[in-house]
């Protein structure tokens, strides 16, 4: 069937079976791979996007339900082609990540928590990325990131998200 | 050998270099490569644990839209060579899909392709297989009893290896110790289960006669592994190493899926591609690790010296036999542990059941055996009445005996297992913990510390093989480096492996830009295929810090001494007297200097001004060879295995809430010495994240089979993996004792953490429910299985008082 998504801020016209999940058609129609593909039933969180600025399992998720939201996909988190977010940057000075497949979801659940909490506790960042599963780094510098995140964005008077 | 505080790159805060493009997500996984044209494949799985197939009708699927074909067992078996066993079972097969019967629930019948992916799973639902069923095994001991049904009937029972190792005067120690005592301890199956599963891409060029391969691959000797399956040419098989792989840990070794995907790519003539989905990857993915028991009888003097030690080690290997039987050797480098241990007598027995095939997981069986070492080391103490640390001091293998000659027949490197130890009992406070232990016992909980000492043998060789197989004669697993300076000065490495996570561009541009006296981000890193590189074994056994970071520091100092000899001619002094700082070249009794552009110019475009003999241009290579184990097994099963040994010591704070069982870590401290930390960042990493997958292996994760043979943890909603609440932040002691056999000090880290963790949780756990009367001997302990013994424990005293 025809549907349009709003993907970062674009319209995109997609013509897709409604089976589809949103996963699939964004990395599969749009080409945005920088959602992953990690356990097709909504536990792991490596394909986590932004639908309406929350958090989503895309692939819990048909794309056809998606039409009439807001999608943001890690493609958009970069200030620019190779010039990295406030997040992404604080995410390679801790080295927050190893192998780099649960890491898009990660910053994006980060991204979420930072808008709505700008000052999060320990505590409070643990339970933000408890949905999504990191099998290399035990987790410790994916906090560590989110901390320095939140001290540069307060620091730069930012909105983590505009 | 430098000390750490010498160097300028190596050891330094330095952010690691691969992270850039996977926080953009422009990470190239094999899942993101599309080519024109591209078939998908869907695979049809066995519904039986054991059973002959009977037929196989294809008809309604092949009428489906999109499908292009069905390929099953027979087909494959007349075109491909059966797959690569380790050890010498020649009767054991294994084929990409089953042929004439399945040995496991899920096991591959047959594969669909198709346009699309939804497609070719449509049409595998409508491929219509018909069993016979089989009688099975799913238990070890069952499994290994003469009587039980073969898994592979032409193999004649299921007993892939069973070989006792003698190493010293076994029974005499056991004569002149004051006592003796036995214990069982079991490893339940788990894995390492990466977040990315499995998955290929291979394309078959019938004008150059090539296959390309692309592939989320770790595995040593992939190509030829293909081309032999294949029965093509060496040269005829393109493995890219540019391809990131979303996580490894050892399992990602998907031979038979690549065979049977180069396959269809010939057969079809089109790029066919095969990524797993996560039930696939869990069920018959060919990716369990170690399942195992462990029955040992150790001898000690009433002072707590352990004197000699008897070690079965029965592992199920599931029903084709791989490479993972080897498993069962890699620890007899370490089989002692840290401990002056004089006599050792291993039996190690691997069999055949219906279960899922097992692959290489992180650490190859030393983290079960450390496990298994730790926990008679508990029991010890338990006996004679000493501290569990003490023992430890006690037994432990000296800082001046080093290197230290193990009865197996390995080398230690070095160590200083004392003053790690002493460096944690300090950082936390010994004396306090206790007191806060027996605080949180005094509040209602179940509360205990956990202590485990450990090694991590690093620099892989790959010396189990010889051992446990005598038609095999590896000596060497080699590991190299090319580096290339253009005409314009600048600095190109290639690597000849793909990556997991590991950060092995940060690595050799460390070194090599330490080497060099260059900035590292300067140095452009490549990945070449398996064609154009150098010979190499991937990033397996912990071994590229020791490894890659050997070749590179070789061939930089090649280059670097190609350099000074072409300074020296132009400078016109002797080699000797020609000072290298920071990329120029000074006479060392004259004022005169080359910048590093001038000596390019020369090597590029000066002939005339080369060196007699020299070749124009700026490379070097080296293809490095393992520091140690160069040589063959000896007839009464003495090797050197690994290089190099890194020391763990890991103490913990848990308590168990006595109504649901649930084990919470409240503390957890590691001591950590690898030699000398090339990346701090990387080294950190490794250590937390293997804890957190030791946290698994110890807590949460099982693969459990039902007695029929249903694999019952099918999705991430029953096998657990650690979240960001399971795993404690985690306070790490460094210590650096650098090895004396690698080229900076350096040893592994890529297991550390996995390989103590699950012993060190086991003793907390124990620890804590010692006043019960109860003891847990088993990993996973599951929350279930631990709320189930208290109660029982429990309502058992309450009968009894």
């Amino acid at each position: 069937m025809k549907i349009s998504l709003d993907v970062n801020g674009q319209k995109r016209p997609l013509d897709i079976e409604p089976r589809v999940t949103l996963l699939d058609a964004l990395r599969d129609d749009l080409r945005l791979t920088g959602a992953h593909t990690g356990c097709e039933h909504g536990v792991c969180g490596a394909c986590t996007v932004l639908v309406d600025d929350a958090p989503a399992r895309s692939c819990l998720m048909f794309a056809v339900q998606a039409e009439g939201s807001k999608i943001t996909t890690i493609e958009a988190l970069a200030a620019g082609p190779g010039e990295l977010g406030i997040i992404q940057d604080a995410f390679c000075a801790t080295h927050g990540l190893q192998c780099g497949y649960c890491t898009p979801g990660m910053i994006l659940t980060a991204h979420a928590l930072l808008r709505d909490n700008p000052s999060p506790t320990r505590a409070e960042i643990v339970d933000a990325i408890s949905g999504n599963i990191c099998r290399c780094t035990g987790y410790g510098q994916i906090v560590e990131a989110i901390e320095l995140a939140a001290q540069r964005l307060r620091g730069a008077n930012l909105e983590a998200v505009r | 050998m430098n000390a750490p505080s010498n160097f300028t790159f190596v050891s330094s805060d330095r952010r690691v270099r691969e992270d850039r493009r996977f926080v953009a997500g422009q990470g190239k996984f094999v899942a993101d490569i599309t080519e024109t044209g591209m078939l998908h494949v869907a695979i049809v799985h066995g519904s039986q644990t054991a059973a002959r197939i009977v037929s196989i009708d294809a008809t309604r699927a092949l009428e489906m839209p999109g499908v292009v074909g069905v390929v099953e067992g027979e087909e494959l078996r007349a075109a491909v060579e059966p797959l690569m066993n380790g050890l010498d079972t020649p009767r054991v097969q294994r084929y990409p899909l089953a042929i004439k019967h399945v040995r496991y629930h899920g096991e591959w019948v047959a594969a669909v392709v198709a346009q699309t992916r939804a497609q070719a799973e449509d049409a595998a639902e409508c491929v219509d297989v018909v069993y016979e069923t089989l009688p099975n095994v799913i238990d070890t001991e069952e499994a290994y009893k003469p009587g039980s049904p073969p898994v592979h009937p032409a193999h004649g029972s299921n007993v892939l290896l069973d070989r006792t190792f003698n190493w010293g005067d076994i029974d005499s120690d056991f004569a002149a110790s004051d006592h003796s005592l036995s214990l069982r301890v079991t490893w339940g199956r788990s894995s390492t289960v990466p977040i990315e599963t499995f998955g290929v891409v291979a394309m078959w060029d019938p004008w150059s006669e090539t296959l390309d391969v692309r592939a989320s691959i770790q595995m040593p000797k992939y190509a030829d592994q293909i081309a032999r399956a294949l029965r093509l040419p060496g040269n005829a098989v393109r493995v890219h190493y540019d391809v990131d792989v979303g996580g490894s840990y050892g399992v990602k070794r998907g031979i038979k899926h690549t065979v049977l995907v180069g396959y269809l790519a010939m057969k079809l003539k089109q790029p066919v591609r095969l990524i797993e989905d996560r039930l696939e990857n869990m069920e018959s993915g060919d990716a369990h690790g170690p399942d195992r028991i462990f029955d040992i009888e150790v001898a000690f003097n009433k002072d707590g010296i352990v004197n000699s030690m008897k070690m079965r080690a029965m592992d199920n290997a599931g029903a084709y036999a791989g490479r993972a039987p080897f498993q069962l050797g890699k620890p007899i480098g370490a089989i002692v542990g840290p401990y002056r241990i004089n006599s050792v007598r291993y039996q190690a027995v691997s069999v055949t059941s219906n279960k899922a095939v097992q692959e290489a997981v992180r650490g190859f069986g030393q983290s079960p055996t450390n496990y298994a070492i730790e926990t008679m080391m508990d029991r010890v103490a338990e006996f004679v009445g000493l501290d569990r640390v003490e023992i430890r001091r006690r037994n432990f293998i000296r800082h001046d005996e080093f290197p230290y000659l193990i009865p197996s027949g390995t080398r230690y490197d070095s160590g200083d297992y004392h003053v790690v130890v002493d460096k944690v009992m300090k950082h936390v406070d010994w004396d306090g913990l206790i007191a806060e232990r027996d605080r949180l016992r005094a509040s209602g909980l179940y509360a205990g510390i956990g202590i485990s000492a450990c090694l991590e043998p690093s620099g892989g060789n790959s010396s189990f093989e010889p051992l446990l197989n005598s038609t095999n004669t590896t000596t060497t697993w080699m590991e190299s480096c090319r580096i290339n300076v253009d005409a314009l000065g600048h600095v190109t490495v290639t690597i000849h492996t793909t990556s997991s996570g590991q950060g092995h561009e940060t690595l050799a541009s460390t070194v090599i830009g330490e080497i060099l006296e260059i900035d590292p981000d300067s140095i452009r890193i490549v990945r070449t295929d398996s064609l154009t590189s150098l010979p190499g074994n991937s990033p397996v056994g912990s071994r590229m810090a020791v490894m890659l970071g050997g070749s590179c520091f070789h061939a930089a100092n090649k280059l670097k001494t190609k350099m000074i000899a072409i300074a020296a001619k132009n400078l016109g002094c002797a080699v000797e007297a020609v000072e290298y700082a920071g990329g120029a070249f000074h006479a060392r009794d004259s004022n005169k200097k080359l910048s590093w552009l001038d000596l390019v110019t020369i090597a590029h475009r000066n002939y005339h001004l080369l060196p007699e003999g020299f070749e124009p241009g700026l490379e070097a290579t080296n293809v490095y060879q393992v520091p140690t184990g160069n040589e063959l097994p000896t007839a009464d099963g003495r090797v050197q295995m690994y290089p190099c040994h890194s020391f763990e010591f890991h103490c913990i704070l848990a308590t168990i809430d006595p109504d649901t069982g649930k084990v919470d870590l409240r503390r957890y401290v590691i001591g950590h010495d690898c030699g000398t930390v090339i990346n701090p960042h990387i080294v950190k990493g490794m250590t937390l994240g293997g804890i957190a997958h030791g946290i698994g292996a110890a807590l949460l994760e099982e693969f459990v089979y039902d007695s029929e043979g249903q694999m019952l943890a099918q999705s991430f909603m029953d096998y657990l993996m650690p979240s960001s609440h399971e795993v404690p932040e985690v306070e790490i002691v460094h210590h650096c004792t650098p090895s004396p056999f690698t080229v900076m000090g350096q040893k592994g880290s890529g297991e550390s953490g996995y390989l103590g963790a699950p012993a060190a949780i086991s003793g907390a756990v124990n620890d804590a429910v010692r006043a019960l009367g109860i003891r847990f001997n088993r990993l996973p302990m599951r929350m279930t299985a631990i709320s189930d013994a208290i109660a029982e424990a429990k309502s058992n005293n309450a009968q009894s008082r």
